[in-house]
């Protein structure tokens, strides 16, 4: 038996500043992405053919240009679909692959060219002539509304306490609405698939989706074939954000339909304008408020509307809506409460997961409930956001009648408070606007508060896969999916520390459905909680089997077995972690464990708008000060500070580049990003040139960002850490509260601003002639 | 004279020479790239020219120096590159070797999250690096104006883009120590011939000379001239249109001359805005912002200045601010030369100043006379790489506090560039004071009768020009801050 010199500690174990595990090959253009892998000869390619009109029937179409044109092998409509034309994620027969009698948006699906090239079915499918019957059509959520358009599927109501008596008791009462714009995810790897016919039925299918299961599902059903003869590959996706958990599921199906048809592999892959026409984006929002409050600005009751555009199908809306009234309350504390949520059909594409699933909607909703008290009552709203916050016994219920036991939001303020030095560049703000008349500032410190988990119960549930070789090597697999936030590295170094082995010996492979089945989506932030988990069970079981032997081959007893650094401890021997693998697979030790997990503690019950649907909550904060041209309503964020809370983080390299990426992700959202349709029902921002995500340029001029290194998570999640991919987005929140301020300082802060999203510079400038009107009408 | 024809283009691509017979007119490097040459390192996020995913480097001669620049692949057509060195991010490290030094101060800093931005970061800091080893936060947001991407937030590459030095010596590097070796094997490819490559029906044409073009063009009178590519290059990419017979112009090192005598400046009309920029901060320090907002570095290593005002776009980067100062532009018809005012030029929308067969040759920029005051105001959603909604341009002068000429200039505002003539007539004369500001700015209703669309409403554009007078005003009389102050420290 080798005696080995212990060392210190394992290289990339958890909670280390691990570099992302694809860093070298992304930046030498090694990382291989859907459209980079070797095609096959013989390879085909489809191509999309999308409605001209927002709303109509089709009388007629003629392919006669489009089949005779150059490289074109075939047309596929609804008659070449073996299966159900339908790839409803909430199983509502609503979303059909291809239409057939009627569009029900501009950017529709009706057909799908086959070529010998990208280049020819993408050419032949302008060529298509189709006559239209227009119909009346609706974009926009209050005009839906007022034409009596239908909700795409079951409102939820939030209701706690006693509303009337709530505002019966209340000083004073408000009224107000806001809009929220969507936005579009833009992630830089667009939509692709590509699949490749098998034998008999069978298909694999290499899709860039965050739900690779359900991807499987879609392509079965729509094949008509049972789920075991298809297989879904992801490696990696080129950013995803929310917008490849159901809508990579149609180039999937088609690519599917058409290699099974013409028996050859074919690759799907939309151009970036159709790619943002076609597929489903974050929802706007139309929030109809009414508010009771004392005269300190604390609340006695709310009772909100959510309205939101859907589109023409349900999708994910149920959820997203859902999500929205779950996170209205953000961090306070609403005595009488009553929330509703109205999901309305649209003539627009079906809006979809966009990091953080409504909760960025509902949470700006209640800011802007805490910025019209701050003006009515004349206070900072931070004292007033600071009155309201959850609290002890009896202001611990939310909305949903989950009680909050993990609140550190106070201690999170406070340090943020102290470390961006808010009070004093809060009067320093003022100062300088009583001295400029061109150039405003503002400055606004908001709270985040995100629950964790699916609202879907059973979505809360995972499974991983590790295999141990003969020469110590691991393979890991789980069903988790890698779209850019780090997950395959944090759940690698979460195995190399249940090994107790260097992070360089595991091999994470590509999410496959034939390793990990009935997987769910990569979303909710889930992805280190759920697969983490599974994966530190199969390490588990793996490692309980071979503690055993080694109790048993040298006799000693099992708490004598350790896993350390590299090694493994028998008694007072160390062999290397090599040898006793070899050792054990000579004894026939089954190295190969099939992990899985779900989530404690949490139920739903929809019906009654009551239950625990979050594990846990995620917290942070961030100050945000801004200056603005009163001339134009150009602006800029002149500073940002952040705390954020990721529990004990399994990697605090990855979880800051979450938490930066996400705030500028979220300020985009609440500033350039705008969503715009004409009068025909067209989305006219469906590129880079006319749609605007945040530049360098855009990143706050001084940026820290810092996590709250004390936190740990109270639940029992994977080393105590908490998930991080949706929460610090609302962080960018602060931004729009800032332009708020900045504006309302035309009127000597003396009215609600009601600054709509995204602030544009033509909306800031809008809103501070308005305020400014309407301060000389005051006088 | 005859001129000698040849049937392929030639450039380097990493490094090999390569050699092309049969090339489409509308062969973008990008798919070239990804679809001929299987190099997969350089990614498609647009294929137009607006997200740098597919940035690469292009090392194109002027008198005898080599220089390489950012360059989007997805709009620059294949057969524009002859006589260039092509270098993608696959050429950056060996396969088993160590990382660029920008690509390991990419990974050391946790910059790349999905990666697929990565590449085209990659490509930009190079160039970047290149040009300055130790560049300014300033600098680098500049390099990176035409790269997106939607997971980092972007902190992490700016302190990566810091970081590159400390990593490796930009003396060592490959591109550097080879240059002179690399131009003078550029320089055997540039035999002065005329390329001509396709069919009747599918075809493109490199002239031999400007002599040349101007007779291939008299010849050709239909063609589709193409300098920087960076709107052609989404005729074809997003609107798939038949752009046969091409006339590529970069090659022209004739066309980018920049010459400055006593009474101005004269830019050939090849001269792209990176290689403009030096002239214009000197001579016309007014516009510097603007020019730093043109598209992103990639468009403006590309786009030409030329290009910029024969396309005509209603908006127009430099053609509010030319008309402005007084530019004018020479057109060339075979041998037969005119000159028009810039804003002539500019008939309606859509339709210019130019006969087929002619095409414009120069941009001549008369300097700004002592008693006359100058700005520039670009107006747009986001800060940079963006069309603009609104673009104001003042040249007003002054004697005794009276305005003695005034000529304001607008894009965004009309189907042209167009002048503000109706408020130019109430401020010519008058005293330079805030009531004549306000007598002024009304004349704006007059002048223009802006559209609505997805970057601006009507109403916010006609404020807007009203405020861009107003401020211009303020500025004059200098009381407190009257811009974004952008160059607040920025602290990464």
């Amino acid at each position: 038996m080798n005696v080995m010199q212990p060392i210190d500690r394992i290289r990339g174990g958890v909670h280390e500043k691990e570099r992302h595990e694809s860093g070298h090959k992304h930046v030498s253009g090694t990382a291989e992405y859907i459209d980079d892998i070797p095609e096959p000869q013989g390879t085909l390619h489809g191509y999309l053919g999308l409605s001209q009109r927002a709303h109509a029937e089709i009388l007629s179409i003629d392919f006669e240009a489009v089949s005779s044109s150059e490289g074109v092998i075939g047309v596929l409509t609804a008659a070449d679909i073996p299966g159900e034309n339908d790839i409803s994620p909430a199983h509502k027969h609503d979303e059909p692959i291809f239409v057939t009698d009627k569009v029900e948006f501009h950017g529709q699906p009706i057909f799908a060219v086959v070529a010998t090239s990208r280049e020819a079915a993408r050419r032949a499918a302008a060529k298509v002539k189709i006559e239209y019957r227009d119909l009346p059509h609706v974009t926009d959520v209050l005009e839906a509304a007022a034409a009596n358009y239908p909700l795409v599927i079951d409102p939820l109501k939030l209701e706690r306490g006693d509303i009337e008596a709530g505002f019966a008791k209340a000083k004073n009462i408000l009224e107000g609405e806001m809009r929220i714009g969507g936005q579009d995810h833009f992630y830089l790897e667009g939509q692709i698939s590509f699949a490749i016919p098998g034998e008999d039925d069978e298909v694999l299918v290499y899709s860039s989706t965050q739900h690779p299961s359900e991807t499987q599902h879609m392509v079965a059903t729509v094949l008509g074939v049972p789920s075991n003869a298809v297989t879904v590959n992801v490696r990696r996706m080129g950013g995803g954000f929310g917008g490849k958990e159901t809508q990579a599921n149609i180039f999937a199906a088609v690519a599917a339909v058409a290699a099974k048809k013409y028996r050859c592999p074919v690759k799907v892959r939309p151009d970036r304008d159709d790619d943002m026409s076609a597929t489903g984006k974050r929802h706007d929002f139309h929030v109809d408020y009414k508010l009771g409050f004392d005269d300190e600005g604390r609340i006695e009751a709310v009772d909100a509307v959510f309205s939101a555009r859907c589109g023409y199908s349900a999708d994910l809306s149920g959820p997203v809506t859902d999500r929205a009234l779950f996170h209205a309350d953000n961090c306070y504390f609403y005595p009488n409460v009553r929330l509703r949520s109205r999901p309305l059909k649209t003539n627009t594409v079906s809006n979809t997961a966009f990091r953080g699933f409504g909760g960025p909607q509902g949470m700006v909703g209640g800011e802007r409930m805490i910025e019209e008290i701050a003006y009515a009552v004349g206070k900072d709203p931070l004292e007033i956001r600071k009155l309201n916050f959850y609290g002890g016994e009896g202001r611990n219920l939310t909305p949903y009648h989950q009680t909050v036991e993990d609140n550190i939001i106070g201690r999170i303020i406070e340090e943020l408070e102290t470390s961006a030095d808010y009070a004093k560049r809060r009067e320093a703000v003022i100062a300088f606007n009583r001295e400029n008349n061109v150039v405003k500032r503002g400055i606004a410190l908001t709270p985040v508060k995100f629950g964790i988990s699916f609202t879907k119960t059973e979505y809360n549930q995972a499974g991983a896969l590790v295999h141990v070789y003969t020469d110590g090597s691991i393979h890991l697999n789980h069903g988790g999916t890698e779209m850019g936030q780090g997950l395959y590295t944090k759940v690698a170094q979460v195995v190399a520390d249940e090994f107790q082995v260097d992070l360089d010996r595991i091999k994470v492979t590509a999410t496959t459905t034939g390793k990990v089945p009935n997987t769910s989506a990569t979303a909710a932030s889930s992805g280190s909680d759920l697969n983490g988990m599974a994966a530190a069970n199969a390490a588990q079981q793996i490692k309980a089997r071979l503690v055993k032997f080694a109790a048993e081959r040298w006799n000693v007893s099992e708490t004598d077995v350790a896993f350390e650094p590299n090694t493994v401890r028998i008694g007072v021997d160390r062999l290397s972690f090599n040898e006793f693998i070899k050792i054990a697979y000579g004894a026939r030790i089954q190295l190969s464990a099939a992990g899985f997990y779900k989530t404690p503690k949490i139920h739903w019950n929809r019906a009654e708008g009551r239950g625990r649907p979050f594990f846990y909550y995620a917290y942070g904060a961030s100050c945000s000060e801004v200056s603005v041209d009163t001339l134009t309503g150009e602006y800029q964020v002149d500073r940002t500070d952040i705390l954020h809370d990721v529990g004990r983080s399994l990697n605090p390299a990855l979880d800051l580049g979450q938490v930066e990426g996400a705030f500028i992700q979220g300020m985009g959202w609440l500033t350039t990003e705008e969503l715009w349709w004409d009068a025909k029902g067209r989305l006219r921002t469906h590129a880079p040139s006319t749609y605007k995500i945040p530049l360098a340029s855009d990143r706050p001029r001084v940026f820290n960002t810092r996590l709250a290194e004390w936190s740990v998570n109270r639940e029992e999640t994977i080393r105590r850490s908490k998930a991080v991919g949706e929460p610090p987005f609302m962080l960018g929140i602060s931004v729009l509260e800032a332009l708020s301020m900045a504006a309302a300082s035309v009127a000597e802060y003396r009215i609600a601003p009601r600054l709509d999203a995204p602030a544009t510079p033509e909306r800031v400038l809008m809103a501070i002639e308005r305020l400014r009107a309407a301060a000389r009408q005051k006088g | 004279m005859t001129i000698q024809i040849r049937n392929t283009i030639r450039f380097i691509l990493n490094h090999r020479l390569v050699e092309l017979a049969d090339v489409s007119p509308v062969q973008t490097l990008l798919d070239f790239l990804r679809i001929d040459r299987n190099l997969k390192g350089t990614k498609e996020g647009c294929a137009e020219g607006d997200c740098g995913a597919c940035t690469v480097l292009v090392g194109r001669l002027l008198d005898g120096k080599l220089k390489y620049e950012s360059v989007n692949a997805c709009i620059r057509f294949v057969g524009s590159l002859d006589g260039c060195h092509i270098v993608t991010v696959d050429s950056l490290a060996q396969p088993a070797g160590p990382l660029h030094p920008v690509q390991q101060a990419m990974v050391d800093t946790h910059a790349s999250q999905c990666g697929f931005c990565t590449p085209g970061f990659v490509m930009s800091l190079y160039g970047l690096w290149m040009e300055n080893a130790k560049p300014s936060i300033a600098g680098i947001e500049k390099a990176l104006q035409g790269n997106l991407c939607r997971c980092t937030g972007y902190a992490a590459i700016i302190r990566a883009a810091e970081a590159i030095s400390a990593i490796g010596d930009v003396g060592k590097d490959p591109l550097v120590v080879e240059r002179d070796r690399i131009a003078r094997e550029l320089a055997t490819l540039q035999d002065g011939r005329r390329v001509e490559i396709g069919s009747e029906t599918e075809r493109f044409i490199l002239p031999g000379s400007v002599d040349d073009f101007a007779a291939v063009l008299e010849a050709n009178p239909k063609a589709t001239i193409v300098a920087g590519s960076t709107d052609v290059g989404l005729w074809v990419t997003k609107f798939m249109r038949d752009i046969s017979p091409v006339i590529h112009l970069t090659h022209l090192e004739e066309l980018r001359r920049i010459s400055v005598d006593a009474e101005g400046v004269t830019l050939g009309a090849g001269v792209s805005y990176a290689e403009a920029y030096p002239v214009i901060v000197e001579h016309f320090p007014e516009l510097t912002e603007l020019w730093d907002r043109i598209g992103g570095q990639q468009v403006r290593n590309m786009g030409t200045v030329g290009g910029n005002i024969a396309n005509g776009s209603p908006i127009g980067d430099t053609p509010p601010a030319l008309i402005a100062l007084g530019a004018s532009i020479t057109l060339r018809k075979g041998d037969r030369r005119r000159t028009v005012a810039l804003e002539d030029f500019f008939i309606a929308y859509g339709k210019q100043d130019r006969e087929p067969g002619e095409f414009v040759e120069s941009v001549r920029i008369p300097f700004v006379s002592d008693d006359a005051r100058v700005a520039v105001y670009k107006v747009t959603k986001r800060l940079d790489e963006d069309i603009t909604a609104v673009c104001g341009a003042f040249r007003i002068a002054f004697d005794a506090g009276r305005v003695t000429d005034a000529v304001i200039a607008f894009g965004g505002m009309a189907g042209t560039p167009k002048r503000a003539s109706n408020v130019e007539a109430a401020l010519k004369g008058a005293e330079w004071t805030e009531e004549t500001i306000e007598r002024a700015v009304t004349a704006f209703d007059q002048d223009f009768t802006p559209l609505t669309d997805w970057r601006a409403s009507a109403e916010y554009r006609q404020l807007v020009a009203k405020n861009l007078l107003r401020r211009f005003y303020l500025e004059t009389q200098s009381s407190g801050q009257i811009r974004l102050d952008r160059t607040i420290a920025v602290a990464v």
